[in-house]
């Protein structure tokens, strides 16, 4: 029998500033050496259960607690934050903003420093532990100049220091590229196998974590755990599209075919899945699903004629970047971190002017024209809402870019209820920001945006960190403003986004576009796929086991079919 | 974009000394400009800010907006002496030479003239080194240093967190601003004051709810890596003192100790050329 390390048992939690409480009646234990992911869709109560064991509750979240909970065989309410710290070690969603000093090495001493270990002992112990997670080379290097990839090697050596018995992680890989996001996986995988580690892993990207094998997925919702299996179990069985967490795509284009999916056919990993019993029904869905007509292409609206762009220091963000964007269109921007994907929405809004080169508005040069007189063509939607909201009630916000613009206050009103209504926020016109969630804040900056009429529309990572219901309205909303005539054009990380909702999609690597194509075709170029930090969806993989000529058909035939039900499941 | 007062990386002997070396010499060279009225003394002080400013190889760019802004302050601190107290200078050296009739007590004197030059002068000389102390410090050295000397090391750690957080606020005000000018907000001189100021308010805020953000994520991945666990903290990255940090502080002594002499062997703070 193994022995537990964690054991909630009829555990409740109840922050004081909530009505309900957030966890009811938990009974969870892990053992050592498990791997573990939890995931559940936003509010559900996952990240509490975290909170609960690294000791941030009751530390810094106040609430009332009842049943019990042991960590390492000791009653949680005994140990202190500073006491967990030495069982648990997090690492939180937040890559940049959990660094505490300015180098690797001082931030990976930082708990070696909290616990007066002499300064000579520090450096053998931070040199050994850099070692173990590849980053023993930068130690003197400045964090903020690492990449995603390795700002959490940093995280989790910083962690790994005080031979931590658990290491939790806490949505790892939000904020980071899709390749970075593999590595980081392959990284906990390895760091559990060589050093025993007991890993707890939190995330709602599901297919991602599951890359490499886990012990056990806990799936919680409404505060309660309503599964606790191994992934074979899991997958096979209809929890998971229940309660609104993304399956892995092999498997929802297999339930599509109509196959059903038992434990026996091990559908934990795309290369274990035993897709010979699903063969037939896939070939056959495949044949069946049709695809409507190509979108059709007019006028430009906007164009882009050999932009560069320079940093103050002289390095080249973008260089001789031509693009142009049809009216009506639906485009993703794409690329890793640092690319220059966020300098070149910057540059289209008017934000940053080019070094060199022309932007053409309805060809009408526009490269000159100020901040303002750009925003009133084209809109930008920053990624964190909290960056533009600065009014306190909904309308005010709304109204906010009108009134600086002399609308007269009839008019002004109207415009804004009519922008509320279009954005499902009419029903909440009076009510404070600080009451909404995250997703309804991004849909209130986004109506901000709309209210002032621009033709096009950029938004920066518009679906970051929502779960699969929050994605699905906001992608669904954006749809629908781009068949009223919107041009829409996204910056993003998500592969799934760009698959699913913009047909056209945009590459660029070191400051250059490197692709230009139809978003299928992107993800099925190896070589691309490399050079942007891309990854590879399952569902080539899986059209490519099944011997599929065409698998970009493949995928745009499942893509077609999973809009459709998923338009279904949010009406219900 | 003007930085304000982040570290500045270099190599410089000034980068090379030790941040409690850095810290113990700017203390005394500030209390020496600010007790001595002696001219020759800040005279002296001010040449030497300036080659070791020199030395440091900051540029005059790297800087520029922050000494400016102290210039005005400096000028207006001028006037203000003027308009509260014209005579001063008489009364300090006891002599009374007009250079100008103005109305009253404002006849403009050569002692006022002279008076308020050194006060002037005690600004300068004080601005580079205290500028180099900033800018040539390792944020997370500074850390170390001010809890060296006694101070408490969350008050230190504190400090320092705000100096280092400087570049992430200035680099997420531009964006605001940017985002806030794009609905209209304008903060240019078109605009009527009062205007110009709610305006601000629509970019201050965002700036101040996204930094509450940001504070309660680091509060808690410090705490979470025992922070504030003992009364006292070992530093990684604090620089022992060597052969040219002890050099550095026998220098700083010596200006110290000869400034201290020259300005009070007479038994008065001030150098009176009228006598």
């Amino acid at each position: 029998m193994k022995k537990p390390v964690i054991e909630f048992q009829n555990f409740s939690f109840q922050y004081y500033s909530q009505a309900e409480p957030t966890l009811k009646n938990i009974n969870l234990t892990i053992y050592e050496g498990e791997k573990v992911l939890i995931c559940g869709p936003s509010g559900s109560g996952k990240s509490t259960i975290g909170h609960c064991i690294n000791g941030l509750i009751p530390h810094s979240y106040k609430g009332e607690i009842s049943g019990s909970l042991n960590i390492m065989g000791k009653d949680a309410s005994t140990l202190n934050i500073f006491e967990r710290s030495k069982m648990v070690g997090t690492v939180l969603q937040d890559t940049d903003g959990q660094f505490i000093a300015l180098t690797v090495g001082e931030d990976i001493a930082f708990s070696l420093e909290n616990d007066c270990i002499p300064q000579e002992d520090m450096f053998e112990i931070v040199q050994d532990v850099a070692r173990l997670v590849d980053m023993d080379h930068y130690l003197k290097q400045s964090v903020h100049h690492l990449s995603g990839g390795q700002m959490q090697r940093v995280a989790v050596a910083g962690v790994l220091v005080n031979d931590v018995e658990i290491l939790l992680f806490d949505e790892p890989l939000a904020s980071l590229d899709p390749a970075t996001g593999q590595h980081v996986v392959g990284l906990i995988d390895r760091l559990q196998k060589e050093m025993k580690k007991t890993v707890i892993i939190i995330e709602h990207r599901l297919e991602d974590v599951l890359t490499h094998p886990v012990d056990r997925i806990i799936v919680v919702d409404h505060g309660e755990i309503i599964a606790d299996m191994d992934p074979h179990q899991l997958l096979a069985s209809n929890l998971l599209s229940k309660v609104g967490i993304r399956e892995p795509l092999y498997i929802k284009v297999a339930k599509y075919a109509g196959c059903r999916i038992t434990k026996e056919m091990q559908p934990g990993h795309i290369d274990t899945f035993h897709v010979d019993a699903c063969k037939k029904p896939l070939l056959q869905w495949f044949r069946e699903t049709t695809l409507s007509g190509p979108v059709k292409t007019n006028e430009p609206i906007l164009e882009l004629k050999n932009i560069s762009f320079q940093y103050e220091n002289g390095a080249f963000s973008l260089k001789d970047v031509s693009l142009s964007f049809q009216n009506g269109e639906m485009v993703s921007i794409i690329g890793k971190n640092g690319a220059g994907k966020s300098t070149l929405s910057k540059l289209i809004c008017g934000f940053e002017r080019p070094n060199s080169g022309k932007i053409y508005y309805a060809g009408n040069d526009v490269t000159a024209d100020t901040i303002a007189e750009r925003s009133k063509r084209v809109g930008m939607v920053l990624q964190n809402p909290n960056h533009m909201i600065s009014k306190h009630m909904i309308f005010d916000e709304v109204a906010f870019g009108l009134e600086l613009r002399g609308v007269p206050e009839k008019e002004r009103t109207e415009r804004v209820l009519e922008t509320l209504k279009i954005c499902g926020l009419y029903p909440f016109r009076n009510w404070p920001i600080s009451a909404l969630s995250y997703g309804q804040k991004k849909r209130v900056t986004i109506a901000s945006i709309l209210a002032l009429e621009p033709e096009v529309i950029i938004l920066d990572e518009p679906t970051a960190g929502q779960d699969l219901r929050h994605y699905t309205e906001i992608m669904e909303f954006l749809v629908s403003l781009n068949k009223k005539g919107k041009t829409i054009l996204m910056v993003t990380h998500d592969m799934h986004l760009m698959l699913e909702y913009t047909p056209r999609a945009i590459v660029i690597n070191d400051g250059r576009v490197i692709a230009d194509d139809k978003a299928v075709n992107i993800l099925y170029d190896a070589d691309l796929i490399k050079k942007a930090n891309l990854k590879e969806t399952s569902l080539y993989t899986l059209a490519e086991r099944l011997g599929i000529p065409e698998p970009t058909e493949f995928v745009a035939r499942f893509i077609a079919q999973d809009k459709e039900e998923k338009k279904k499941w949010l009406h219900y | 974009m003007a930085a304000l007062l982040g570290y500045i990386e270099r190599s410089s002997p000034i980068h090379q000394l030790s941040g409690l070396t850095k810290l113990i010499c700017f203390l005394l060279w500030s209390f020496a400009a600010m007790l001595t009225y002696d001219t020759r003394v800040l005279v002296f002080l001010l040449f030497f800010s300036i080659i070791v400013f020199r030395i440091s190889k900051i540029k005059w760019q790297e800087v520029s907006f922050v000494i400016i802004l102290i210039l005005i302050f400096l000028l207006i601190n001028n006037i203000a002496i003027y308009l509260f107290s014209p005579q001063e200078g008489v009364k300090i050296y006891g002599t009374n030479h007009v250079l100008l009739e103005l109305a009253g007590r404002y006849d403009l004197t050569l002692e006022q003239l002279f008076y308020q030059m050194n006060i002037t002068l005690k600004y300068l000389a004080i601005i580079p080194v205290a500028l180099l102390f900033l800018v040539t410090t390792d944020p997370s050295e500074l850390a170390a240093s001010l809890n060296k000397i006694g101070i408490s090391y969350r008050l230190s750690y504190s400090i320092t967190l705000a100096l280092r957080y400087i570049p992430d606020i200035q680099r997420e005000f531009h964006l605001i601003s940017k985002a806030q000018q794009a609905r209209g907000v304008d903060l240019s001189k078109n605009e009527k004051l009062w205007r110009r100021l709610k305006n601000a308010a629509a970019i201050i805020l965002p700036l101040v709810m996204s930094s509450l953000d940001k504070i309660e994520t680091i509060s808690n991945a410090m705490e979470l890596r025992g922070f504030g666990k003992h009364k006292r903290r070992t530093w990684y990255s604090f620089r022992p003192l060597k052969k040219k940090d002890y050099i550095a502080l026998l220098i700083m002594i010596a200006i110290f100790s000869a400034a201290m002499a020259i300005t009070f062997y007479d038994g008065s703070r001030f150098y009176n050329p009228f006598l």
